[in-house]
């Protein structure tokens, strides 16, 4: 859903990578949320995500859906910044796509993420390059 | 709880219907399955659907389909766990002869997906996946399971060639439903040849977008008895319902369907059996390696043993345990509110001995597997020969 609202409040993970850790039992947490799933405990401390990581998994999107037609094809990766704490991410700066592999070093770059969508708002946030 | 039976089952041309509407289509599986029952009123109408406010415009589904088949006044509910939704209808219509709250229930599950072109289809499934932080970034629904593939290719040393082969299966069996969509003999060569959508997974690894619609009638089985004949008793013995984190990035082992494993348990724990009681089995391929995950969740064979297993030949429709003898959803096609439905009509369909050409010869006990967007629902049942 293309939504200034929505890109508008997620603006802390999206471009500053905030995060949250639960302060009685340390569960990582990527976006926030109200309760913590492994504890249920309800307070958390704020944290920056680390940039670098590992790729646990990836695909390349070869038929996008809408608002990434001209990023085709789209290598998307999940990539573990922590222990216990992955995320995905496009990666971005991929000439051949048979170079990508399961456990390549990354780092994350802020980056234009879509912009072709119907609402015409420009989406930014962190893709990974190889590290 | 009371022992529930399926005394009726109305099953479709699946396909590209652009001749007919979600609610023709609806009320057409819905007559054959009240006809095939013997019945013409209901206590109430369950309706699985995953998305027709994205793929057709309309909410508010329940009370137009009951209207739709001139029952006005019936309770009616639409249930939605996204392409999960039609078993999850089946599991309310249990529950709600189990425990004595109808006594005649009719399960359906309808999915108009061709009203919508292929981007607004795209974006329609997207929504089972996590919009926020996975569809965010441009992944698809090939997307994800593809990811889930390189971990299973990676871990266990699957290959291309094997997913193929769930494909090449499928479609054999699809030849012989008269109502599947496509009616394709396909090889390993074929799919391996067709488009990449998402690496390592082909055109032919996915299931095709759909219009269908499904029902069963679902009462006691001293009313089955009644309403039966001579007709052998399906009875349903187990129900296992389970959820699991959406987004991948969350979930600890991506080699894994934990939601299929736990639903699975909980329908064995319930209807007292194990994997070896299985005669024949429809499994939620979605996408190939669906197929061979879901294999392994379900318990047929162990973690990573699921693709040799297809590859040779244990799950052909003469193999040790048949899964997808219906064609799968690759083959008969994956209106996503139906799929669970249909595949619950199969496994009748083969306990009573009346699967034509794709029959197991001595079916007795069947299982059904619908699993919600890339694993993050599932619900299995078991049927019974009585």
């Amino acid at each position: 859903m293309d939504s200034p609202a929505r890109a508008w409040r997620e603006f802390p993970q999206r471009y500053r990578l905030e995060a949250s850790k639960c302060t009685a039992c340390e569960k990582l947490l990527y976006p926030p949320r109200v309760v913590c799933p492994k504890c249920g405990s309800s307070t958390f401390e704020n944290i920056t995500l680390p940039r670098e990581g590992t790729v646990v998994t990836y695909t390349v999107v070869r038929v996008p859906p809408a608002g990434f037609t001209e990023q085709t094809p789209l290598p998307i990766a999940i990539v573990e910044l922590m222990e216990g704490l992955r995320v995905m991410v496009q990666i971005g700066d991929v000439a051949d796509p048979s170079e990508l592999e399961i456990g390549m070093k990354v780092r994350l770059e802020f980056r234009r993420i879509s912009w072709d969508g119907e609402a015409g708002v420009i989406f930014y946030g962190h893709k990974a390059v190889t590290a | 709880m009371r022992d529930v039976a399926v005394v009726g089952i109305g099953t479709n041309d699946f396909g590209e219907l652009w001749e007919k509407s979600l609610r023709s289509i609806w009320a057409e599986s819905a007559l054959a399955a009240l006809s095939d029952a013997g019945v013409d009123s209901v206590d109430l109408i369950t309706i699985g659907c995953m998305s027709p406010g994205l793929f057709v415009g309309q909410e508010h589904l329940a009370s137009l389909l009951a209207d739709e088949l001139g029952m006005a006044g019936v309770p009616a509910s639409r249930v939605e766990s996204a392409c999960a939704s039609g078993g999850l209808a089946l599991r309310t219509g249990f529950a709600e002869v189990a425990s004595g709250l109808s006594d005649t229930v009719l399960v359906t599950g309808v999915e108009k997906m061709t009203d919508v072109d292929g981007a607004d289809a795209t974006y329609a499934l997207g929504s089972a996946a996590d919009q926020e932080w996975e569809g965010f970034h441009g992944i698809t629904f090939p997307g994800l399971y593809a990811m889930l593939a390189q971990v299973h290719m990676q871990r266990y040393g699957t290959t291309s060639e094997q997913l193929a082969a769930v494909a090449v299966k499928n479609h054999a069996n699809g030849l012989l439903n008269p109502h599947a969509q496509y009616h394709l003999k396909v090889s390993v060569e074929d799919v391996l040849a067709s488009t990449m959508v998402a690496d390592p997974l082909h055109l032919l690894d996915c299931s095709p977008v759909t219009d269908g619609a499904a029902a069963l009638v679902l009462t006691t089985v001293e009313r089955a008895k009644e309403l039966g004949g001579d007709r052998p008793v399906v009875k349903i013995t187990g129900s296992g319902l389970a959820t699991d984190t959406i987004t991948l990035a969350n979930r600890e082992d991506l080699s894994e369907l934990c939601a299929v494993q736990l639903a699975a348990e909980r329908a064995f724990k319930m209807a007292d059996k194990k994997p070896e009681d299985l005669h024949v089995v429809e499994v939620h391929d979605c996408f190939t390696i669906a197929e061979i995950m879901a294999t392994e969740a379900i318990g047929l064979f162990g973690p990573g043993h699921g693709a040799s297993a297809v590859e040779d030949g244990q799950t052909s429709l003469h193999g040790k345990i048949p899964v997808n003898t219906s064609g799968g959803l690759k083959s008969k096609g994956h209106p996503v509110g139906a799929t669970g439905v249909a595949q619950a009509a199969e496994i009748v369909s083969q306990l009573r001995g009346e699967a034509g050409q794709r029959q197991v010869e001595g079916a007795r006990v069947g299982l059904a597997q619908n699993m919600g967007g890339s694993g993050g629902s599932s619900i299995v049942h078991i049927l019974e020969v009585e």
